[in-house]
Parts: structure tokens; sequence; C-alpha cells
């Protein structure tokens, strides 16, 4: 399988799956993951952060490379699962309940 | 013991001249008195349906249901580039004009014209009519007498609004009132990165204006967003506002805002820190040219811990302008008068690199999850309201842009009722 990561973050690779393009998927795959999983995806990203941003600046918005737009993507996703990993203790928003806010515009990375 | 000055009659609630006394949220639970408020507050008032931006270019349009207002409209930036409403529906037999697929879903694109999918009867962008499919065969028939019918469109900062009602005469300008007039010239424009989140919330559409126009709830229903030792101070100290602003049947309330940036990074989240952003917005602002020099009905206190000035623009129209430089708009599109739709849209000047991308990522996830939890609350109170178990409700001074709402929002009925001799439900009224 070709790396979907730029090759600098190569050790992010098994978690590539999280790189989803829009933040209703990413919100669903929290969603359907287990503490443990989003643990260990957030302990994983979590220091790689800035490592990446830095590398992602020298494209610009308009210029990611597809493998660039995948990082993005990825720590849109860790975003995603701070809350969970970092408050909730749990994958669903506490007293959420039936509620469903989508996405209905979003610009695209 | 307050910690920011109050107006001199000791509350803002007494000294804009609303009761003090509890109120009846009948006017939230009467499937009867929704129905007048369909016809005396949303087919005649000024309502907001989207933005000039939506409308980039000649032959741009978007559709938008306004069910409470009984109608579908599609709004068009015509060829002349001027910004056009009109009902959306054809004049030969009443079909729905600009719709894909779902009839009840709102669409948007860019045409040269409106084709009615039915008999193929189309018309220009100004919403004259200029074909009819075998057209000798009516009777008596001129096409100059069945162009679209017009919708009153005018905008504002902005911001385009349509009023169904054809008597009435007051521009949209005059409508927002001085707390409008007084954000004249704010750089709307310059925030074009949009995110729209929509939601179906089981309440009448006034108890999710309450939740958005006090903040009396935030240290409480929002304490796990916090850090813990965080928390229990917000919980603690409490929620006072900056200063409030009743303006006709506009009203906003002024409020601190400590966490963009923190004064200590201890007090907020491992992410926030690391990408400098939250609930309040990215902390590093952009550059918007404002200076210091705001507009008058911002931060109209002139405090140095603004943060964020909510503006409640009635019936359904709220404004969220965040001292970072950014804004928010909430809708409420009532469909029944125990349900609503609710849009929150977040409007940012586009990022420049990936951080700055991350940076609103953040802004926007954390609104969504704080809005999961208002969502819901809110189901939980109208369940609660309808079984009429305790019928009248004390609300504080922190509380007044809600009685300012309810009060007006009533008083937008019994106008209509008087013009209208209708008969008065039972119980619709300000407990006394």
């Amino acid at each position: 399988m070709p790396d979907l990561l730029p090759s600098d973050f190569a050790d992010l690779e098994r978690f590539a799956d999280w790189a989803l393009p829009t933040e209703g998927a990413r919100y669903d795959k929290r969603l359907a993951s287990t503490m443990d999983e989003l643990e260990a995806f957030y302990d994983a990203a979590f220091p790689r952060l800035e490592a990446a941003m830095a590398y992602l600046e020298q494209f610009g918005m308009d210029n990611l490379p597809e493998d660039g737009k995948r990082l993005l993507w990825l720590f849109a996703a860790l975003v995603t699962v701070s809350f969970p990993v970092e408050v909730w203790r749990q994958p669903r928003v506490p007293d959420s309940g039936a509620s469903v806010f989508d996405a209905v515009v979003e610009p695209a990375i | 013991m307050p910690h920011f000055t109050k107006p001199a009659e000791g509350s803002w609630t007494e000294h804009y001249g609303i009761d003090t006394q509890p109120v009846s949220y009948e006017d939230s639970i009467s499937p009867e008195h929704y129905e007048l408020e369909r016809d005396a507050i949303f087919r005649r008032t000024w309502l907001n349906v989207g933005r000039v931006e939506q409308l980039s270019r000649n032959g741009s349009y978007f559709t938008k249901e306004l069910d409470a207002a009984r109608t579908s409209v599609v709004v068009v930036r015509d060829t002349t580039g001027e910004v056009r409403a009109f009902h959306n529906i054809c004049r030969h037999r009443g079909n729905k004009l600009v719709w894909n697929d779902y009839p009840a879903e709102e669409v948007s694109g860019t045409c040269r014209q409106f084709t009615c999918k039915y008999h193929g009867w189309r018309y220009a962008l100004d919403g004259e009519l200029t074909f009819v499919q075998q057209e000798s065969e009516f009777f008596d028939f001129d096409k100059a007498d069945f162009g679209l019918a017009a919708v009153r469109c005018e905008v504002w900062e902005g911001f385009i609004f349509v009023n169904l009602d054809d008597q009435d005469t007051t521009p949209l300008s005059d409508y927002m009132g001085e707390l409008g007039g007084g954000l004249a010239g704010y750089p709307f424009h310059k925030m074009t990165q949009v995110h729209r989140y929509r939601a179906e919330i089981g309440s009448n559409w006034k108890l999710f204006i309450d939740a958005f126009a006090e903040f009396y709830h935030a240290p409480v229903l929002h304490a796990k967003q916090a850090v813990s030792d965080e928390s229990r101070k917000l919980q603690g100290v409490g929620f006072e506002a900056l200063a409030y602003g009743i303006d006709g049947p506009h009203s906003m309330v002024s409020s601190w805002g400590g966490m963009s940036p923190p004064k200590d990074l201890n007090m907020v989240k491992p992410i926030e820190q690391k990408l400098r952003s939250g609930l309040f917005g990215p902390w590093d602002a952009p550059d918007i040219g404002l200076g210091d020099d705001l507009p008058p009905s911002l931060n109209p206190a002139r405090h140095p811990a603004w943060g964020i000035d909510s503006f409640v623009f009635f019936p359904n129209f709220m404004l969220l302008v965040w001292k970072p430089n950014w804004y928010l708009t909430y809708h409420y599109w009532p469909t029944s008068h125990n349900t609503h739709i609710f849009e929150g849209t977040l409007y940012f000047v586009p990022p420049k690199n990936a951080f700055e991308r991350l940076q609103q990522e953040l802004a926007v996830v954390t609104f969504k999850e704080y809005s999961l939890q208002d969502g819901n609350t809110l189901e939980a109170t109208q369940r609660m309201l309808e079984s009429r178990a305790v019928t009248e409700f004390p609300l504080n001074d922190q509380e007044v842009l809600l009685r300012h709402l309810h009060t007006t929002a009533r008083g937008y009925v019994s106008d209509y009722q008087q013009q209208h001799q209708t008969s008065t439900p039972v119980g619709i009224s300000a407990a006394s």
C-alpha cells in the first residue's frame, strides 16, 4: 500500500484512516471508536502537531499536495478526538442524547 | 456583589421598563398561539435569509424554506447585479419553481433563467415570464401579466432580508434600528470562510433564542468543557454581562471574554494551548482594519475585558461578534409550535496556512460540542413545559433579553389580533 502521508510523518501512517475530508466523517469515526482507540490516536498525533504545522506552512492553503491535505485532515481529526480524550472520557458529548448537528457548509481543504 | 456596573435603577430589567414578575411559557407550548405567530410575526417582519457572498455572481441563486411564513422564496442576483427575491412558485399551476429531487429541500446554484419542471415555463432573473409552452393555446393571454410574484428584498451590511408583508413600508435599515445602525462599517465582508451547522430541534423557536440570549447557564451546563479548577471557579463567580441593550423589538448582551487568550494557559485544555484557539475563536486575531475604533454598537460599555456581543434581531436572527475578529450567526426557523430548524454559521477571515485552518477548526468543533448540549437541553425543557405541571417561572436580571423577546413576540400577536379581530386564545399573556 502506498504511503498516504508525507514521509516525514511515516510514524502516523498506521492512523491514516483518520485522514477524513469532512468534519462529519471525523465525528462519525469518533463515535464509532472506543476510548482506547481514541487515546492511542491522540497520544501518537498530539506530540506531532507542531512538526506537522511547520511542514504544511511551506505550501500555504491553496497549494497543499495530496499527502499534505491528508496530513491536515488527520490533524483536524486530532481536534475532533481531543474532546473525548481531554475532557469527556467518552466518545459522545455528555447530555447530547439524540441531538444532531450536521455540517451543511464547510470549506474544503 | 456585582462585578460590573448596573444602571441606576439597580437592575437592567427595571432600567428598560420590563416587568419583573414570573413569566408564563404558554406562548411556547400552544399550537394555536404558534399559528398566530406565523402570520403576526413571520409574515410581517424582515427575515434574514442569507449573505451577499452566497450570490457571488450574476445568476447565482438560493432558495429558502420559510415554513413558518407558509412559503418558499428564491433569492437571486439578476443580470444587472441587483439582489431580488420571489415566491418560489410557477405562475401557471403553482408548481414549486426551483428545487432538485426533493421538494422540501433548499438548493443553490447559478442559472441564466428559471425553468419550471412541469410545463417548461421560463422566467428571466428579474421575474419576467419569457416563454410559455404552446402560448397560443391560452385564452386572452399576455405574458406580462404572469411574472413571478416578487417579495420585498433589501440588504443590510451584506445580509439579505425578505419581508412578506406587502403593506409594511418600513425600510430594512429603519427596522434594524440603532443597534443595527451602530454596526455599520463592521467588515463582515472580509470573513468569507464559512462553516454552517444545521439541526432539527425539539423545542419552540423562542426557547433556543432564550438559551443563547443568556449566559447564566454557561458555567453550569457547560461546566465540563473547562478544565476542572477553572470550571469550579466559573461556577462560583456565575455570570454577569458587561451591558444589555434594548432597541424596539431587538436587543443585545455584551459579555466579557477572558479566554482569548486566557490569563493563564493552565486554564485551558492542552489542544487549546497548542492551537491557541477555543470557544472564543483563534487568539491571534487577523487584521481587519478596525484598530481600536469599534462601531458604536460593539462593546457599548467600552470595557477592556470585552469578549463578545450577541445581538437578537427580531424575530429569529442572532448575530455574535467576537473580539478576535470573527462572527457567528444563529437562525431559528420554526416548523411547528414545538420544533424548529436551527442554523449556526461561523465566519472567519480565510486562513493563510494550515495552522490557522486548524485554529478555526477547533473553534468550529467547540461550537458544535456546546450546541449539542444546548440543543438536547431544549427538548427536555419543551417536554416539561408542555406538562403544564408548573406554569409560572422566575427570571433573573441576567435573563432580561428573554423577557423582552417573549413580550415583543406576544405584542406582535396581540397587535395582529386587534387588527384582524380574531379571538384571543385562553391563557396567552404575561403571567400576572
